[in-house]
């Protein structure tokens, strides 16, 4: 087998570290879980008011979702920029 | 892994090179003039059309067209209240031009939108937007003042607050583009030729039709939002 150089092992660091990151992914799904049942009970309680409450709903799960989308890109940048080899 | 896998821009035409970074005439500049003109075109021709039209619409053009002017005026209005209908022209096609872009990955083309320089530039002119009209409704005074309040000791935090707002609205279409198009890299490459047909076009209707038009959809209407507050 061929020795490790510190390319390689930078590599294999940076795919664990892209890995750990997605963790953030978490976060996100619990947010928007929580915003639909909410916005479920809304409509169910107001049916009438559903157009409304599904664009709110939508809007703020788009902000929730923000730090999944920048622990996505640390990921990305980890594999495929490469900015620690 | 990498040289089979293909979701980032290439350039076709270069100029120069920094750093050994190729710049020049890249795809995303191709499917975004590729865009213009669809939708250059398709604006003409709606214009010429319009002395053919009637009161009561008796064309389905023409139905389809007032439907499709109806429901973005109706977006703006609510979003931004009556008095702001005028931004309905700017918002419905910032709104058009980010959606054709988001379903461009339906025919084969990389979403223009899948490439930061594209969101960064969307968003930097929902920024200048939001300063522009937060000065002339407030004056400059007050407009400085904002920055200070409630306590001068967060005038940082205040800043940093006004900085990301273009950052987070980027990256957020951005990286949901990216992360569409990468997945369906990946898909397309662990495939084999065979199963290509069929599987991956569940996929696209969740990537690209579903996550396209909701990303679209909310870029816009956080511009909506945040402007209109400026505006207060």
């Amino acid at each position: 087998m061929d020795q490790i150089t510190g390319r390689d092992l930078i590599l294999a660091c940076s795919a664990i570290g892209a890995g750990l990151a997605m963790i953030a992914g978490l976060g996100p799904g619990i947010g928007q879980g929580y915003a639909a049942g909410k916005a479920t009970e809304a409509v169910g309680r107001q049916p009438e008011a559903r157009g409304d409450i599904v664009s709110t709903m939508l809007v703020g799960q788009a902000v929730s979702e923000t730090t999944g989308i920048y622990s996505f890109l640390i990921a990305l940048i980890l594999l495929f920029v490469k900015p620690l080899v | 892994m990498g040289e089979e896998l293909d979701f980032g821009f290439r350039t076709v035409v270069k100029f120069f090179e920094i750093d050994g970074q190729p710049v020049g005439f890249t795809t995303t500049h191709m499917n975004i003039w590729l865009i213009m003109i669809v939708l250059t075109i398709l604006a003409i021709v709606v214009r010429i059309k319009l002395s053919s039209f009637t009161e009561v619409p008796t064309t389905r053009f023409q139905n389809i067209i007032e439907t499709l002017v109806e429901s973005l005026q109706g977006m703006v209005t609510g979003a931004m209240g009556e008095e702001n209908k005028g931004f309905a022209p700017f918002y419905s096609s910032m709104l058009v031009f980010i959606l054709v872009s988001n379903l461009m990955g339906l025919i084969g083309f990389r979403p223009p939108t899948a490439d930061i320089a594209t969101t960064f530039a969307l968003s930097l002119t929902t920024f200048i937007m939001i300063q522009g009209y937060a000065i002339a409704t407030n004056g400059f005074v007050n407009y400085l003042k904002g920055f200070f309040d409630p306590m001068p000791v967060l005038f940082p935090v205040n800043l940093l607050g006004e900085l990301a707002t273009p950052i987070s609205l980027s990256f957020r279409l951005f990286g949901n583009l990216i992360g569409g198009t990468v997945i369906m890299a990946l898909v397309y490459a662990a495939l084999p030729a065979y199963l290509q047909v069929g599987i991956p076009a569940i996929l696209h209707l969740y990537f690209d039709v579903f996550s396209g038009v909701l990303q679209s959809f909310i870029f816009v209407m956080l511009s909506m939002t945040f402007v209109s507050l400026s505006l207060e």
